[in-house]
C-alpha cells in the first residue's frame, strides 16, 4: 500500500464540512491540538479505494484567507507551509448549495495558492426546495477543476467524491484570478524584489499576522518598497481583492446557477417567527433551557445509581477474591472506587453533550446569540458569549476556547473570566450527591425539589457570572473595537451520526483526562491514607484497646480504623485545615474531598469514597457511607446547612487546574488565571460561610 | 440613500456605499458590497442587533455597524 494521501477539508463555517468529515473517516477519527496553540485538530483516515488510503484533516471553518482568529491562522500556516508533513496533496473546499457565492470566495483563494483544489457542493438535498438548478459541466469548466455534488444526509456523492480524490493529479492548479490586476504598481514591485515567487502567496504573508516556516515574513516587511503600503491601503487592496474575486464568481453563477425562487420554500423564515420572537423567543430559550438541566438530572438517576452499585460490589467481589495484601486493598479502597467517581457521571456528561450537539446542529444556538446580544452587552458580554456560558455547562476548558471568535478583545477577556462559574458537568456530581443526601423529597408544580434544587444551582452560577462580568466591565480599563458579525444558519434536522460521534468524542476525552488525574490522586489518596508517622498511626490497635477495654473485636476493628485514619497524613493534613473549614459547617474528611478537589472537581465524590473505604471495609454505595457520616452530637454531617454551604462553595470557588491551564494560554498570561483562583475562591468562602452560619 | 438601520422589516434594497475603513473586512469578505442585494428580515427589541440578508448569507450584525452601510430601496 502507497502512503496516504493528505487531503485537507476546508470551507466556511454551516457548510456541513463536518459532516462530509465524518462521512469520509467515520469513527476513525483523532482530534488532538495544534502544536503550542489550544486550536482543535481533527484528523482521521478514510479509505479511497481498496488500495489508497487518505489522511483527511479537517480545518477550522473560515470565511476567507484573510485571518481574523487564532483558528483561522492555522488553516493559513498550513496551506502556506510546503514542509508540513500535513501539507495537502489535494484542498477538498465544501460549499453549501444555498450559499454557492460566498462559499467560492475562499474556493478561488484556495485554488490561487498553486494546490490542487476539488470543489463539493453538499447539501444538495436542499437543492429541490429552493428552487436551485446547477449545470455542472459548465460550472467545471469555468472554475477549472472538478465538482462533486453531495448530500451528506441522504449519503450521496460520497463515492464520486472519493474518486476524485484519487485522480488528483488531473486537477488544474491554475489561478482564478491573476492578483496583479488589483494593483499593477505594486506587484510589479513586489515581483521584482522576489522573482521567482508566488505574487498571491507574498501577498498573503505581506497582509497576514502568521509565522511562516519557509517565508521569511521579516525579509518581506523589512523591503523598503513595502513601507509605502499602509495598513488602511493594504486594506484598500484587500478589498480589491474580495472585489475582484466576486466580480469572478458572479460570472462563472450567472451561467453555472439558476433559482427559481417561485419554486422555493421557506421554512427558515417560519421558524424565525417564532423562534426569535421578541417576547416568545426568550421564553421558548428559557424553557429549553429548564427542560434540559431538569431531564438532565433525572434520566441519568438510573443508569447512576446502577454505576455506583456495581462499583461497590465489584470492590467486594475483588476484595473476596484476591489474596490479602496491599496491592488488593490499594485497587480495591484506592482505584475502583476514585474510578466510580468518574464512571458515575458518564450519563450526565453524555446527556449535556447530547443537548448543546443538538442546539447546534439545528442552527438554534446562532439564534440565542441573536438574542442574547443586546442584553449581554450591558454586562460587559457579547451574544456569542453565550456558547461559552451554556457550553461552559458541560466543560470549562472548550468553553474558555469557545470565546475565540468574539472580536473584541474586551468582551473576550470578560467571557473568559466569568465562564468558570457556569456549573460544569465536573460539579454535576458533586451537586446530585449533595442534593441526594440533603434535599427533601416532594415537589413544587410538578418540579421535584431535588429537580429545583439544581435548576438553582445552575441559575446560581449564570447569575454569578453575569454580575462578575458586569463589575469586570466597569473596572478593566481596556480599549477595544467591538463589531459583531453572526452567520444565522438553515435550520436542520441533526445528523445522527454527527451528534452520536460528538457525544462519543466529547464524552471520551473528558473522561479519559478526568480520570488520568482521578487515577492518579486517588492512589496518592490512598497511601496518604493508609500510612502515617508515629506511634498514634502505627499502634493504633493497642491504644484504641487501651482506651476501649471494654469493645468486642468488631467494634475495636472500626475504631482502630478510624483512630489509624485521623493519624494518618491525609488525617493530619485534614486537621490541620479543620478550623478554617469548619465555620462553613465541613468536618477534617471533607477538608481533604476540598483539598483534593483544587485538582479537579469531580474527585470529591472519588475522595470521599476513597476516605471512607480505607476507614470502613464493608463495601457500600458512596451515598450511603456519606449519609452514614456523623458529627460528635450523633447528628448527621450531611445537613441542609452543610450541604447547602458545600454546594454553594462549588458553585463559586475556582477549582480546576485544567481550565488555570488554558485561560493561561488563551489570554498569554499568567495574571488572569490567578484572579479567578484567588478572587472566586475567596468568594466561595464567603457565600458558603454566610450560608451555614444563617442556615446552621 | 438611507443607512441600514433605518431600513424596514420586508424592504429590499441594494448597497450603495459602505464605509471601507470602518468596516470590518471580514463582513465585506461575506458579501457586503456595493450592488448586493439587501433586507432587514428581523430586528431584536431596540432594533439592536439586526438580522439582515445580503445576497443568499444570512447574518446578524449590530445597529451601530449597520450605520456604515448606506442602502437604496427598490420598488
Amino acid at each position: 500500500m502507497s502512503k496516504a494521501l493528505n487531503i485537507a477539508l476546508l470551507g466556511n463555517p454551516n457548510t456541513g464540512k463536518t459532516s462530509v468529515f465524518n462521512a469520509l473517516t467515520g469513527l476513525s477519527q483523532k482530534v488532538g491540538n495544534y502544536p503550542g496553540i489550544t486550536v482543535e485538530k481533527k484528523e482521521g483516515i478514510c479509505k479511497l479505494d481498496r488500495t489508497t488510503k487518505g489522511h483527511v484533516l479537517d480545518l477550522p471553518g473560515t470565511y476567507s484567507l484573510n485571518a481574523s482568529s487564532m483558528d483561522e491562522s492555522v488553516v493559513i500556516e498550513l496551506l502556506l507551509n510546503r514542509n508540513s508533513k500535513d501539507f495537502p496533496d489535494v484542498a477538498v473546499v465544501v460549499t453549501d448549495v444555498e450559499n454557492l457565492k460566498r462559499n467560492l470566495l475562499l474556493f478561488t483563494q484556495v485554488k490561487d495558492l498553486g494546490i490542487p483544489t476539488l470543489l463539493v457542493i453538499n447539501m444538495a438535498d436542499q437543492m429541490k426546495r429552493k428552487g436551485i438548478t446547477l449545470d455542472i459541466a459548465l460550472l467545471e469548466e469555468a472554475l477549472d477543476t472538478k465538482i462533486a455534488v453531495v448530500s451528506t444526509r441522504e449519503k450521496k456523492g460520497l463515492e464520486e467524491l472519493k474518486k476524485m480524490i484519487i485522480d488528483y493529479r488531473q486537477l488544474s492548479t491554475a489561478a482564478t484570478i491573476s492578483i496583479n490586476t488589483i494593483d499593477e504598481a505594486y506587484f510589479q514591485n513586489l515581483e521584482k524584489i522576489f522573482p521567482n515567487q508566488s505574487l498571491y502567496k507574498l501577498w498573503l504573508v505581506i497582509t497576514q499576522d502568521v509565522n511562516f516556516a519557509k517565508l521569511d515574513r521579516k525579509r518581506v516587511s523589512d523591503a523598503t518598497d513595502f513601507k509605502t503600503a499602509s495598513p488602511s491601503n493594504l486594506k484598500r487592496l484587500q478589498q480589491k481583492e474580495t472585489v475582484k474575486r466576486y466580480q469572478f464568481i458572479n460570472q462563472v453563477l450567472k451561467q453555472g446557477l439558476n433559482i427559481d425562487r417561485a419554486a422555493a420554500t421557506d421554512l427558515r423564515s417560519r421558524f424565525d417567527r417564532v423562534l426569535i420572537h421578541k417576547f416568545w423567543g426568550y421564553v421558548i430559550f428559557f424553557v429549553i433551557l429548564m427542560t434540559i438541566f431538569q431531564s438532565i438530572f433525572s434520566w441519568s438517576s438510573i443508569p447512576q445509581d446502577f454505576i455506583d452499585s456495581s462499583f461497590a460490589s465489584l470492590s467486594q467481589i475483588l476484595s473476596e477474591k484476591l489474596p490479602a495484601g496491599v496491592f488488593t486493598d490499594l485497587l480495591t479502597q484506592g482505584i475502583v472506587p476514585g474510578l466510580g467517581g468518574i464512571v458515575i457521571f458518564i450519563p450526565q456528561i453524555a446527556f449535556l453533550f447530547l443537548f448543546i450537539s443538538i442546539l447546534e446542529e439545528t442552527g438554534y444556538m446562532s439564534r440565542v446569540v441573536f438574542l442574547m446580544d443586546r442584553g449581554l452587552r450591558r454586562f460587559g458580554l457579547n451574544g456569542k458569549s453565550v456558547i461559552p456560558l451554556i457550553s461552559g455547562t458541560a466543560c470549562a476548558i472548550p468553553a474558555v476556547m469557545a470565546t475565540r471568535n468574539i472580536e473584541n478583545w474586551k468582551e473576550r477577556l470578560i467571557t473568559i473570566l466569568v465562564t468558570p462559574f457556569t456549573t460544569c458537568s465536573a460539579r454535576l456530581p458533586v451537586y446530585a450527591i449533595l442534593i441526594a443526601l440533603v434535599i427533601p423529597e416532594g415537589s413544587l408544580l410538578g418540579l421535584s425539589y431535588k429537580g429545583l434544587m439544581l435548576m438553582f444551582l445552575y441559575l446560581v452560577g449564570f447569575g454569578m457570572a453575569l454580575l462578575a462580568a458586569w463589575i469586570l466591565s466597569k473596572t478593566l480599563d481596556i480599549q477595544a473595537k467591538s463589531y459583531f458579525i453572526v452567520e444565522m444558519p438553515n435550520y436542520k434536522l441533526p445528523l445522527l451520526k454527527n451528534v452520536g460521534i460528538t457525544v462519543w468524542e466529547k464524552t471520551r476525552t473528558f473522561v479519559a483526562e478526568a480520570g488520568k488525574i482521578i487515577l492518579a490522586i486517588s492512589i496518592l489518596l490512598w497511601i496518604m491514607a493508609s500510612y502515617g508517622p508515629g506511634k498514634d498511626f502505627n499502634q493504633a490497635e493497642q491504644i484504641v484497646q487501651q482506651d476501649y477495654p471494654e469493645l468486642n473485636d468488631t467494634d475495636l476493628e472500626i475504631k482502630t480504623n478510624a483512630y489509624k485514619l485521623e493519624h494518618s497524613y491525609i488525617g493530619i493534613l485534614g486537621k490541620t485545615i479543620e478550623p478554617v473549614i469548619s465555620p462553613l459547617g465541613y468536618d477534617w474528611k471533607i477538608g481533604i474531598a476540598l483539598i483534593s478537589s483544587f485538582a479537579a472537581r469531580e474527585v470529591f465524590v472519588g475522595t470521599l469514597a476513597t476516605i471512607y473505604s480505607v476507614e470502613s471495609d464493608s463495601e457500600d454505595t458512596i451515598k450511603n457511607r456519606m449519609a452514614s457520616e456523623v458529627r460528635k452530637d450523633g447528628s448527621p454531617l450531611f445537613n441542609l446547612a452543610s450541604g447547602i454551604s458545600l454546594m454553594l462553595f462549588y458553585a463559586f470557588a475556582m477549582q480546576c487546574m485544567s481550565t488555570l491551564a488554558v485561560v493561561r494560554k488563551e489570554t498569554n498570561s499568567w495574571k488572569w488565571p490567578m484572579v479567578q483562583l484567588f478572587g472566586m475562591t475567596l468568594l466561595a468562602y464567603l457565600v458558603a460561610f454566610s450560608t451555614y452560619q444563617i442556615l446552621a | 440613500m438611507i443607512p441600514l438601520d433605518e431600513l424596514k422589516i420586508g424592504e429590499q434594497a441594494e448597497i450603495e456605499t459602505i464605509e471601507t475603513d470602518k468596516l470590518p473586512l471580514k463582513l465585506i469578505e461575506m458579501g457586503c458590497l456595493p450592488g448586493s442585494a439587501i433586507s432587514l428580515i428581523q430586528n431584536a427589541p431596540f432594533n439592536d442587533p439586526l438580522y439582515i440578508k445580503i445576497d443568499e448569507s444570512h447574518l446578524a450584525i449590530r445597529k451601530e455597524t449597520a450605520k456604515d452601510i448606506f442602502v437604496r430601496l427598490i420598488d
